[in-house]
C-alpha cells in the first residue's frame, strides 16, 4: 500500500519535474533559437562565477527577476479574481500531463508500474475538459484588470481557444474511430502495430489530415504566433497588461507548459507516443526479419526516450514556427477556425467512417 | 440490442422528415441563389408542406411504435400532425406579401416556421417523455426567434425575449416534473409509467404528483391557461402578426396534442387526482380570458384573450376524461385552427407598408369599403362565438355535451356562460365594421392572392366543419380507437 | 469511502449553488455555478459514468459558463451589485416558496417511500462506458439523438438570425 503511494508520488514527481523544467528550458530556447534564425548571438549576458554556459542561467535570472519585481494590482481592479486568475491558468495547464503515457508498462520485481501518472478510461476527452478549463485564467485576467483593453483582450482570447477546441476536439475523433478506445495507453499500444508488415500504425499515418488539423488548433490552443491574438503585442497588449511581477510570469510560464503539454498530446495520439518503431517487448523485430532480442529494462529506456525526444522535437517545431510565420489578424483567426478548420475536421470524420465501413465490406 | 430491434420506420416519420428537408432546401436555395423577394420560398414551402400532408394521409390507420418506442404512429398522432401542416400552409399563405410589407422576408422565417411544425409532430408523436420533450424545445425556439424576426421593431424584440425568458423558465418545470416522474416510475415512456402508475404496489405516489404538478405547469404555459397566460397578450400584440396567427393555433394544438396523451391517455389511471386541478384551470382559463377580452381595444390583444378563453374550453374536455371529450378535443382544435387562422388572416391583410391597422376602431367601415374582407371576419367572429351553422358552433357543443356526460354539469354551465360573455366582444368587432362612422381612411393593403386563397380556405372550412360536421368528427373519434398503445 | 465523497461533492454542489443566488457579484455568482457543475460531475464520477463527467465539463464549463462570463462582462453587469430593480417584496415571497417546495418535496418524499426501478446489485460490468452509451444513444436513442440535431440548428438559426447585422 505505501509502496503503491510512493511508486505514484515518484510518478507525479517525475511527470511534473520533467514538464516545468522543459518549459523553464523553453525560455530559454525560445531566445537562443530566434536569435540563431535571425542571424543573432541572443542571450548569453546571465552568469554565476563567470561562467555564462551560453546563457543556460538566464531562466533562474528570470525567475529570480519576476519573484522580486514589484506586485502591482490595479486601482478599481477585483483583488481576489485578479490574484486568482494566473492560478486559473496555469493549473489545468500542468494537470492535463497526467494523463499522458510516458512508457509502457514497466515490471520490477513482480510489481507491474505503468508508466502513466493516470490511465482513464475517457483520456482523450479529459485532455479536451482540461483544455477547457484553462480558458477561465485568460477571461478573469481581462476581467478583473479593469481596463478596456485587457478586458478585450480576454475576451479575444476566449473566443479564440473556445473556436480552436471545437476543431481540436473534432479532429482527435478521427484518431478514435481507427482505434476504437478513448483510453490514451490503449491508444499508445495500438500505434505499435504494423501496417502491410512495415509501416507502424502512427495516428498520423493513418489520419494525416487530422493531424494537420490537429497543430493547427493546437497552435492556436498555446496562444502562439501566428496565433498570438490573446496576446497581440502590437494593438492591444492582451489580457495580463495590468500584470507585473511573478503573476505575469506564471501567465508567460503556463503558455510554455501549454507548449509542452501540446508537444505531448501530439507525440502521443499521432506520432506513437513512447513508441519505437519495430520495438516490441522483448526487442527489436525488423520487417526483414532480423531479431534484435533486449532486455526489459533496455526496451522501457529506449521507450521512455523516444517519448522525451519527441515531445522535444514538437516543441522546437513549435518554436520555429513562431518565429517562421506572421502573425493573423483577428477577423483571419476566427475566418480559420470556422470556416476552413471545422469544416474540414468535419469532412474528416466523415471520410474516416466511410473509409472504415468500406474497409469492414472487403 | 441491435438496429433491427428498434424498429427504423421512415415512413412513420415521413411528414418529419419532408418537412425538415422542405426547411433546408429552402434555406439552400436563399443561400445559392438570393433574390430580392422571397415569395418563390413561400411557395416552395407550401408545396413541401402539401407533400407532407399527403405522407400524413398515408399513414392514416397504422398503429405501430417505431425507433425504440420513441415515436408512436398512430391516428390521433396522424389526425393532429394534419392539423399542424394545414395550419403551416395556410400561414404560409397569409405571409406572402404581409412579410416582404413587413420587412421579414426571409428565407429563415420560412425555414423557422417549418422547423416549428416539426417540433409539433414530434410532440404529438412522442411516446416517450425525451421526444414530447425535444418537440417542445424545437417548437419553443422556432416561436422564440419568430416573434423577434422583425428586429427593427422595439416591440417585437420585447416579445420575444419575454416568450423567451418565461418559456425557458416553463420548460425548465416541465423537465423537473419529467424527472420526478421518471425517479417514481422508472421510465420515461409513457405506456410504462400507465403500467407503473397502474400497479397497486405502486409506492411513490407522492414523488409522481409532483412530478405531474410540474409538467402541467409546463403544458399549461405552453397552451395559455390561466394562471399561466399572462404572456400572451404581449407576446401576441408583440410578435409580427403571421407569427402570432400560427403560435395562437399550432403551438396550442401541439400543447394540446402532448398535454392530452400525457394526461388523459397515459395518467389516466392518475385521473382522480388530476381532474380537480383541471376543473379549476379551466374555469380560471374560461372566465379571466373571457372577462379581460372584453377591455380591450387592440385586435391582437382581444384575439389574445379569446384564445385563452378557447384554451379554456379544451380542457373541459378534458375534464370529462372520456372518449367523446379527447375527439371533441381533436375536433375543436382542428375548427380552432381554421376560425383563429381567418380572424388573424384578415387582420393581416390590412394595413400599409410597415404599418398595422390594430386598434378595433379602425375596423369602421370595413363593411362598406371591403365587402368580402368584412364578411370573412363576421364569419370569423360567429363562429368563435359559437353561433350556429359555423364550425364554432359544433365544436363548443361537442365539448360541453362530454363534459356534462361526464358527469360535471357545472363546469359545463360555467362554460357555457363564458362564451355568452364571449359573444359580446366578438360582437363588437361585426358592429364596428358594419355601423359605425370611420373616423379615416383605412389602409387597405394591396391584395395579395395567395392570402385570399387561404382565407377562402379558412372560410370555407369554418363553413364547411359546421355544416357537414360528421366525417371529421367521425375521424376524431376514430383516432381513439387503438389510441391506448 | 464512496459514501463520504458523495456527501462531500454533494456539500459543495449544494454550497455552491447557494452562494450563485446568495451573494451580490454576478461574476461570483458564475463562478460558482462552475463550481456547481465541476461537483455534479464529481457525482457523475461517482456513478461510474465518467464518460457523463468529463462531457459535463466540457460542454458546461469549457462552453457554456465562458459565454456566460463572456455576457456579465461585455454587458459590465459585475460591477453594480444586483437589487436595484427587484420587485418589492419578491426576495421574501421567493424564500417563503421556495421553503414551502422544499418542504412538501421532503414530506411527500418521505411519505412516498423509495424511489421506483431503482437498481438493485452490483452495475453490469460496463456500465457507463463510452462504447455501451454510443451503443444506448445509436440503437434506442437513435430518434432523440437526431431530433436534437435539428433543435441545435434552430438555435444556430436563431442565433444567425437576431445577430447578424442587417436590416
Amino acid at each position: 500500500m505505501i509502496v503503491e503511494a510512493l511508486i505514484h508520488l515518484v510518478k507525479v514527481l517525475l511527470v511534473i519535474g520533467f514538464v516545468m523544467n522543459v518549459a523553464g528550458l523553453l525560455t530559454w530556447v525560445e531566445r537562443k533559437q530566434s536569435a540563431v534564425m535571425q542571424d543573432r548571438i541572443g542571450a548569453n549576458r546571465a552568469d554565476i562565477f563567470g561562467f555564462r554556459l551560453i546563457g543556460l542561467f538566464h531562466p533562474i535570472a528570470d525567475g529570480l527577476k519576476m519573484i522580486t519585481k514589484e506586485d502591482f494590482i490595479p486601482p478599481g481592479g477585483n483583488r481576489f479574481l485578479h490574484t486568482m486568475a494566473p492560478f486559473a491558468a496555469f493549473f489545468p495547464a500542468l494537470i492535463a500531463f497526467a494523463i499522458i503515457p510516458f512508457g509502457d508498462v514497466l515490471r520490477v520485481g513482480g510489481r507491474i508500474i505503468p508508466l502513466q501518472v493516470v490511465d482513464f478510461n475517457v483520456g482523450v476527452l479529459y485532455l479536451l475538459a482540461v483544455g477547457g478549463m484553462s480558458v477561465y485564467g485568460v477571461v478573469l485576467a481581462g476581467w478583473s484588470s479593469n481596463n478596456k483593453y485587457s478586458l478585450l483582450g480576454g475576451l479575444r482570447a476566449s473566443a479564440q481557444l473556445i473556436s480552436y477546441e471545437i476543431t481540436l476536439g473534432l479532429s482527435i475523433i478521427g484518431v478514435l474511430m481507427v482505434f476504437q478506445t478513448l483510453q490514451l495507453s490503449e491508444i499508445n499500444r495500438l500505434q505499435g502495430e504494423l501496417l502491410f508488415g512495415f509501416i507502424p500504425k502512427w495516428g498520423v499515418v493513418v489520419q494525416p489530415l487530422a493531424f494537420l488539423l490537429f497543430f493547427t488548433a493546437a497552435v492556436a490552443e498555446s496562444r502562439r504566433i501566428p496565433f498570438d491574438q490573446p496576446e497581440s503585442e502590437s494593438e492591444i497588449i492582451g489580457y495580463f497588461t495590468e500584470y507585473s511581477g511573478m503573476k505575469w510570469g506564471m501567465f508567460m510560464f503556463a503558455d510554455f507548459i501549454e507548449t509542452v503539454t501540446v508537444a505531448g498530446v501530439a507525440t502521443s495520439v499521432f506520432f506513437g507516443g513512447w513508441q519505437v518503431p519495430y520495438l516490441f517487448a522483448d526487442g527489436f523485430h525488423f520487417p526483414w526479419g532480423s531479431i534484435v532480442a533486449l532486455p526489459h529494462l533496455a526496451v522501457i529506456l529506449l521507450q521512455v526516450a523516444s517519448f522525451v525526444f519527441k515531445v522535444l522535437f514538437f516543441c522546437w517545431l513549435l518554436m520555429t514556427i513562431r518565429w517562421t510565420l506572421p502573425r493573423f489578424r483577428y477577423d483571419q483567426v476566427m475566418r480559420l477556425g470556422w470556416k476552413y478548420l471545422l469544416p474540414l475536421s468535419l469532412f474528416n470524420i466523415l471520410a474516416t467512417g466511410v473509409v472504415i465501413l468500406a474497409l469492414q465490406a472487403l | 440490442m441491435n438496429v433491427a430491434a428498434i424498429n427504423i420506420s421512415l415512413g412513420g416519420i415521413g411528414p418529419l422528415l419532408i418537412l425538415s428537408a422542405t426547411a433546408l432546401v429552402v434555406l439552400a436555395i436563399d443561400c445559392f441563389w438570393p433574390s430580392e423577394r422571397r415569395s418563390h420560398l413561400a411557395y416552395v414551402t407550401v408545396a413541401g408542406c402539401l407533400v407532407a400532408l399527403g405522407a400524413t394521409w398515408r399513414l392514416w390507420g397504422a398503429q405501430e411504435a417505431v425507433f425504440g418506442r420513441m415515436i408512436i404512429v398512430d391516428n390521433y398522432s396522424t389526425f393532429f400532425t394534419g392539423i399542424f401542416i394545414v395550419g403551416t400552409t395556410i400561414t404560409t399563405l397569409l405571409s406572402i406579401g404581409y412579410t416582404s410589407r413587413m420587412g421579414i422576408d426571409r428565407a429563415e422565417y420560412y425555414a423557422l416556421l417549418l422547423f416549428a411544425t416539426v417540433g409539433m409532430i414530434m410532440m404529438a408523436q412522442g411516446l416517450n417523455l425525451i421526444t414530447i420533450f425535444l418537440g417542445l424545445e424545437t417548437l419553443s425556439i422556432s416561436l422564440y426567434i419568430l416573434a423577434g424576426i422583425q428586429r427593427q421593431r422595439a416591440a417585437s424584440i420585447e416579445a420575444s425575449l419575454k416568450y423567451f425568458l418565461l418559456g425557458a423558465f416553463s420548460s425548465a418545470f416541465f423537465l423537473y416534473g419529467v424527472a420526478l416522474t421518471y425517479g417514481a416510475t422508472g421510465s420515461l415512456d409513457l405506456e410504462h409509467i400507465t403500467r407503473a402508475v397502474g400497479e397497486t404496489t405502486f409506492a411513490s405516489k407522492p414523488l409522481l404528483l409532483i412530478g405531474v404538478g410540474l409538467m402541467l405547469i409546463g403544458f399549461g404555459f405552453k397552451v395559455a391557461t390561466v394562471p399561466f397566460h399572462v404572456w400572451t397578450p404581449d407576446v401576441y400584440e408583440g410578435a409580427p402578426t403571421s407569427v402570432t396567427a400560427f403560435m395562437s393555433v399550432g403551438a396550442k394544438a401541439a400543447g394540446f396534442g402532448a398535454f392530452v396523451r400525457v394526461f388523459s391517455i397515459s395518467l389516466q389511471p392518475l385521473s382522480p387526482d388530476w381532474t380537480h386541478l383541471l376543473w379549476l384551470l379551466a374555469v380560471a382559463t374560461m372566465v379571466v380570458g373571457n372577462v379581460m377580452a372584453i377591455a380591450q381595444t387592440n385586435i391582437k390583444r382581444l384575439l389574445a384573450y379569446s384564445s385563452i378563453a378557447h384554451a379554456g374550453y379544451v380542457v373541459v374536455a378534458m375534464v370529462a376524461a372520456s372518449a367523446l371529450g379527447t375527439s371533441s378535443v381533436l375536433f375543436y382544435l382542428l375548427v380552432y385552427t381554421f376560425m383563429n387562422l381567418g380572424a388573424f388572416g384578415v387582420v393581416l391583410v390590412l394595413g400599409r407598408q410597415d404599418e398595422e391597422v390594430l386598434a378595433i376602431d379602425d375596423f369602421a367601415g370595413l363593411g362598406r369599403r371591403a365587402p368580402a374582407l368584412a364578411a370573412a371576419m363576421a364569419l370569423f367572429m360567429f363562429a368563435l362565438a359559437g353561433i350556429p351553422p359555423t364550425a364554432g358552433f359544433v365544436g363548443k357543443f361537442y365539448i360541453f355535451s362530454a363534459a356534462v356526460q361526464g358527469g360535471f354539469v357545472g363546469l359545463a354551465v360555467i362554460g357555457v356562460l363564458a362564451s355568452l360573455v364571449s359573444v359580446y366582444y366578438y360582437f363588437r368587432v361585426v358592429v364596428v365594421m358594419y355601423f359605425m362612422e370611420p373616423a379615416g381612411e383605412i389602409p387597405l393593403a394591396p391584395r395579395s392572392a395567395p392570402a385570399t386563397v387561404a382565407l377562402v380556405i379558412a372560410a370555407a372550412a369554418t363553413l364547411a366543419l359546421g355544416l357537414f360536421p360528421s366525417p371529421f368528427i367521425t375521424a376524431a373519434s376514430r383516432s381513439l380507437v387503438a389510441v391506448l398503445f | 469511502m464512496a459514501a463520504v465523497a458523495f456527501y462531500l461533492v454533494s456539500a459543495v454542489a449544494i454550497a455552491c449553488a447557494a452562494l450563485v443566488i446568495f451573494q451580490p457579484n454576478v461574476v461570483y455568482s458564475a463562478l460558482f455555478l462552475i463550481g456547481t457543475l465541476l461537483a455534479l460531475a464529481g457525482l457523475f464520477l461517482l456513478l461510474n459514468a465518467q464518460f457523463i463527467a468529463i462531457v459535463h465539463i466540457i460542454v458546461y464549463v469549457g462552453a457554456i459558463m465562458v459565454l456566460f462570463l463572456f455576457v456579465i462582462m461585455l454587458l459590465d453587469l459585475g460591477r453594480d451589485p444586483a437589487g436595484t430593480e427587484q420587485l418589492p417584496y419578491q426576495r421574501g415571497l421567493g424564500i417563503g416558496l421556495g421553503v414551502l417546495f422544499l418542504a412538501e418535496l421532503a414530506l411527500m418524499v418521505s411519505f412516498g417511500g423509495g424511489l421506483a426501478g431503482a437498481p438493485e446489485g452490483p452495475l453490469p460490468a460496463a456500465f457507463g462506458y463510452t462504447e455501451v452509451l454510443g451503443r444506448m444513444l445509436f440503437t434506442t436513442y437513435l430518434f432523440p439523438f437526431e431530433a436534437t440535431s435539428i433543435l441545435l440548428f434552430v438555435a444556430a438559426i436563431g442565433a444567425v438570425v437576431l445577430g447578424k447585422r442587417r436590416g
